[in-house]
């Protein structure tokens, strides 16, 4: 009986403990995540820091310093180049190893191996669309360049040597909430997160829907309402900029594509707000004669932070901007001659191709009047708790065919991928990126920058460049294809080559202007050039607004500051709201509206248009402008088919201004025939009546800031490691574009000179650990719209009040 | 005796040994030193129940409990000393069901040793 006992009681213990030690569901083994000794509470950091250690790192071969600032940013001196990449490696890792481990295994479809069979489909989707085939290419292409593979092999044993120093115990937090061990970083990694980046900004297509719109339309009001240019456009070059080169001759149109284009056949998404900006200001136009430079890539704004700021400084080098966790290099940044900055070209690099097989077995498809064969590749997923899936992916000359029958896809497949296609993607070639970015973080002028632009292929992006000999320029560069106009827009007929890819547009016809007239270069993620540019890069850009706002205000601006940047790169004035309420307004009847109609009124018609935290008829504004758009084409493309593919706003002010007697206003479920004007009167009071119900009384309640939602998300979408919701201006469409969890993910504005001074902030902090001081204490200085001085050190011996540690790192044992 | 025994245990395992080795610390100690199951039981419980809270706190204290407060929140506790006392409790648990096991298994041999 006292055995039994005994027994039972050693049981039940034994299962507590393995209880307390197994993970279930989403909650961590408490046990070992409560427990002092090994849980959660070895990450809270404590407040009191040391201002000098020193470290064994024996991988090194000389002695590097690290001074942490007051924002714990490392400014890094080492004696060589190898040293440098090794210290930025274990640097990064210390402040953010798991945002990097987890990155990278979202791109290389692993996520599932340490979150179960719920990350599958993703896992499934970056497998089948070539995510690892890609990067396997960017490796060999880095590999086979001497500095860019040593500096990438310094900077994965740094990762590594911090990796080996790790007990459990030591575990960055998330590892121990999602209980996983962190591996070894590998080179590939690097790449991965290069993948990574043309997934986010040239991953997305709608090809898929523009196909079925063409199918449901006809080609001719296709081209009504998804036009190749919009009606109102400020492009990136200057308009009339002379293309001084001679340009390849145009590939012709395929037969099939022609004949899909004409009526008498028979017949990712993307998503307006993830746009960024820059610009460039000629000496001319600033207070100090030297030209300032500004940048603020918008992204989807997460903890831990996107970016890494940090300085590295060797000799030959010194250099100080923002990282990529994961990869070597400053990203964006200066040194001491020159600056650069670069937003989204959004170019069409990625096409889908009709692929017909010869039979169920998939291993031939008819190309250029013959079967061909197709390859094969093998893709072993692992699950956690799960036996690993073996997933075999269908490979053409084009590119994998995603998905080659509905019986690969279930209901979490990404809905713009059309199955049976095959997909070409830029991000499948061979590419060299880092040594653009090993070159502009050496650069001495013009030429380096034009040099380090070559090496650039995606995601294609606009390089702006100012310097300190005064020369300001700006270019979308990226390896594009060369193509016949629209070739992409719609899916296209893998059968035939004159649908292939034709080349690439030479390097240096890529649109480019240095030092124009005007006296300043900007971007704005809108079309690249005006019509005249004799090569097709894509149908569609993003809308003209912030474009447009930035080149109004910097033409009128002179004797420029720092401040005058920052205050552009914080403006919410709506061009959108300047270009259609007026019309908006004509057409509203006020003999209609009852008493809160008419105050809701006479507080949109007083609206200054800024989408400032505290107006009202901001709010009303947007939810009238989209409650319109929406009135206007839901009844025809608000269908799954068309994945709510709308025309664009462009197209749709258009509509409004120029063709307001319109078949489309009609609403053609409804029995009787709407008109532009009913649309828009109804929809007014529609929305204040929506409003009002929501918010009560127009007022306080109402304000922009308060009805928008906005929120910096942790990655494992955690609301307790998220910043939680706060206050924001701006919309989708000003300069400060903040809007739907996206934002400015890091503002820098540098002035260039006899000594350049660098100004940034980002919304978040160095450390991606929940428990530090410095996980978010930079947020604050973002909201309110400030900038902080950077501190760009030109030696380790300099001294400033603003290091609070310094690191020394010696390679004895 | 047997607390305090526990207490030193546990107290210096938490600086550099995993967190289930205050179980056979608290296991061994009843074995060797332990009198009734209650007293067994208490004094695993009350010495890691401390230790968990003291080692917490530690840490805690000089983060401002900015990381314990988010934890609390991802457990949907309103603040960190909730998540505090659960540590305590699952480290007091532990130690308690581990020392009445080593409490209990000596009881069983001393029954069988004084029959024989």
């Amino acid at each position: 009986m006292k055995f039994t006992k005994a027994l039972f009681s050693i049981v039940f213990t034994l299962i507590l403990i393995w209880m307390l030690q197994t993970k279930f569901g989403p909650v961590p083994p408490l046990g070992k995540f409560l427990s002092p000794a090994d849980g959660f509470w070895q990450n809270a950091e404590s407040k009191h820091i040391l201002t000098a250690r020193t470290l064994n790192l024996p991988g090194l071969t000389d002695e590097v310093t690290i001074k942490y600032d007051e924002n714990r940013i490392p400014h890094i001196f080492a004696k060589n180049e190898h040293d440098l990449y090794y210290a930025q490696g274990y640097v990064t890792a210390t402040d953010r190893l798991w945002q990097m481990d987890i990155q990278t295994r979202s791109a290389a479809g692993r996520l599932a191996e340490v979150a179960g069979p719920q990350a599958l489909e993703i896992d499934r989707y970056h497998r089948r669309m070539g995510m690892v085939y890609g990067a396997e290419n960017t490796l060999k292409a880095m590999m086979r360049d001497k500095e860019i593979r040593e500096m990438v092999l310094a900077y994965t044993d740094g990762i590594n040597a911090y990796v080996h120093q790790l007990g459990p115990r030591e575990y960055p937090l998330e590892f121990k909430l999602l209980d996983y061990a962190p591996e070894d970083w590998k080179p590939i990694n690097c790449a991965f997160l290069l993948k990574l980046m043309s997934e986010t900004l040239a991953g997305g297509s709608n090809e898929f829907a523009m196909s079925n719109i063409l199918k449901k339309f006809g080609a001719a009001t296709t081209n009504d309402l998804f036009p190749d240019y919009p009606m109102r456009e400020d492009p990136i070059i200057p308009v009339g900029t002379k293309w001084d080169f001679k340009p390849l001759p145009i590939p012709k149109p395929s037969a099939s594509f022609l004949a899909s284009m004409s009526d008498s056949a028979k017949r990712v998404e993307k998503e307006e707000g993830i746009g960024s900006n820059n610009w460039a200001v000629a000496g001319s136009k600033t207070a100090n004669g030297y030209p300032i430079l500004a940048n603020d890539p918008h992204l989807n704004l997460t903890y831990p932070s996107i970016w890494f700021q940090v300085q590295l400084s060797a000799p030959g080098i010194n250099v100080y901007g923002v990282s990529l966790p994961g990869a070597p290099c400053v990203i964006l940044g200066f040194n001491n001659n020159i600056s650069w900055g670069i937003t989204n070209v959004d170019a069409d690099v990625l096409d889908w191709y009709q692929i017909k097989f010869k039979n169920n077995k998939k291993t031939e498809y008819w190309y250029n009047n013959k079967w061909n064969k197709t390859g094969r590749r093998v893709e072993v997923i692992n699950i956690r708790g799960e036996k690993p899936l073996v997933d075999t992916v269908i490979y053409t000359h084009h590119g994998p065919v995603v998905y080659e029958s509905k019986s690969k896809t279930t209901k979490n497949t990404p809905r713009f991928v059309p199955v049976g296609d095959a997909l070409r993607w830029i991000a499948h070639d061979e590419s060299n990126e880092f040594r653009t970015f090993y070159i502009l973080n050496r650069g001495k002028g013009y030429d380096d920058y034009r040099k380090a632009l070559t090496y650039f292929s995606a995601p294609a992006s606009n390089f702006v460049f100012a310097s300190r000999d005064k020369d300001i320029a700006i270019t979308p560069n990226g390896k594009f294809p060369l193509k016949f106009k629209d070739q992409g827009k719609f899916i296209l007929d893998g059968s035939d080559p004159a649908n292939d890819w034709h080349g690439w547009i030479p390097f240096d016809q890529n649109p480019t202007v240095k030092n124009p007239s005007r006296g300043f270069v900007s971007s704005a993620n809108q079309s690249s050039t005006d019509q005249t540019y004799p090569y097709y890069i894509n149908w569609q850009f993003a809308p003209y607004q912030r474009g447009k706002r930035i080149n109004d205000r910097l033409s009128v601006m002179q004797k420029a500051t720092v401040d005058s940047m920052r205050l552009l790169q914080t403006d919410v004035y709506s061009i959108r709201a300047q270009d259609i309420m007026p019309v908006m307004l004509k057409y509203l009847d006020a003999s209609k509206l009852d008493q809160n109609q008419l105050e809701a009124l006479h507080i949109v018609k007083t609206w200054d248009k800024n989408f400032s935290v505290n107006a009202i008829g901001a709010t009303i504004f947007s939810a009238w402008w989209l409650k319109v758009y929406d009135m206007i084409w839901a009844d025809d493309f608000d269908n799954k088919k068309l994945q709510h593919n709308y025309p664009s706003m462009d197209r749709t002010e258009k509509l409004i201004l120029q063709e307001p007697n319109s078949k489309w206003f009609d609403d053609s479920r409804s029995q009787v025939k709407e008109t532009c004007a009913e649309i828009i009167n109804s929809a007014f009071i529609n929305v204040v009546d929506d409003l009002t119900h929501k918010y009560g009384q127009p007022g306080k309640s109402w304000q922009w800031g308060s009805v928008k939602k906005m929120e910096i998300a942790h990655l494992t979408n955690q609301e307790a490691l998220s910043s939680g919701n706060f206050e924001s201006p701006g919309t989708g469409s000003t300069i400060d574009a903040l809007t739907g969890g996206h934002g400015p993910s890091w503002r820098m504005v540098v002035q260039m000179g006899p000594t350049v001074k660098g100004y940034g902030i980002f919304p978040g902090g160095e450390s991606g650990n929940p428990g530090s001081f410095f996980y978010d204490d930079m947020l604050k200085t973002w909201q309110n719209g400030q900038l902080k001085e950077l501190l760009f050190m030109q030696s380790p011996t300099e001294t400033s009040n603003r290091i609070k540690t310094t690191v020394t790192i010696s390679n004895k044992k | 005796m047997l607390f305090l025994i526990i207490l030193i245990l546990s107290f210096a395992s938490g600086f550099f040994l995993p967190w289930w080795v205050v179980a056979i610390a608290a296991f061994l100690a009843a074995l060797f030193i332990g009198k009734t199951s209650r007293q067994a039981f208490i004094s695993g419980f009350g010495a890691v129940f401390i230790v968990w809270i003291v080692l917490a706190l530690f840490k805690s204290i000089p983060n401002d409990h900015i990381l314990a407060n988010r934890i609390a929140q991802l457990f949907h506790l309103p603040s960190w000393q909730y998540i505090l006392v659960i540590t305590g409790i699952v480290g007091g648990l532990v130690g308690g069901f581990s020392a009445l096991s080593g409490l209990l298994l000596k009881k069983a041999f001393e029954k069988e040793e004084g029959q024989s």
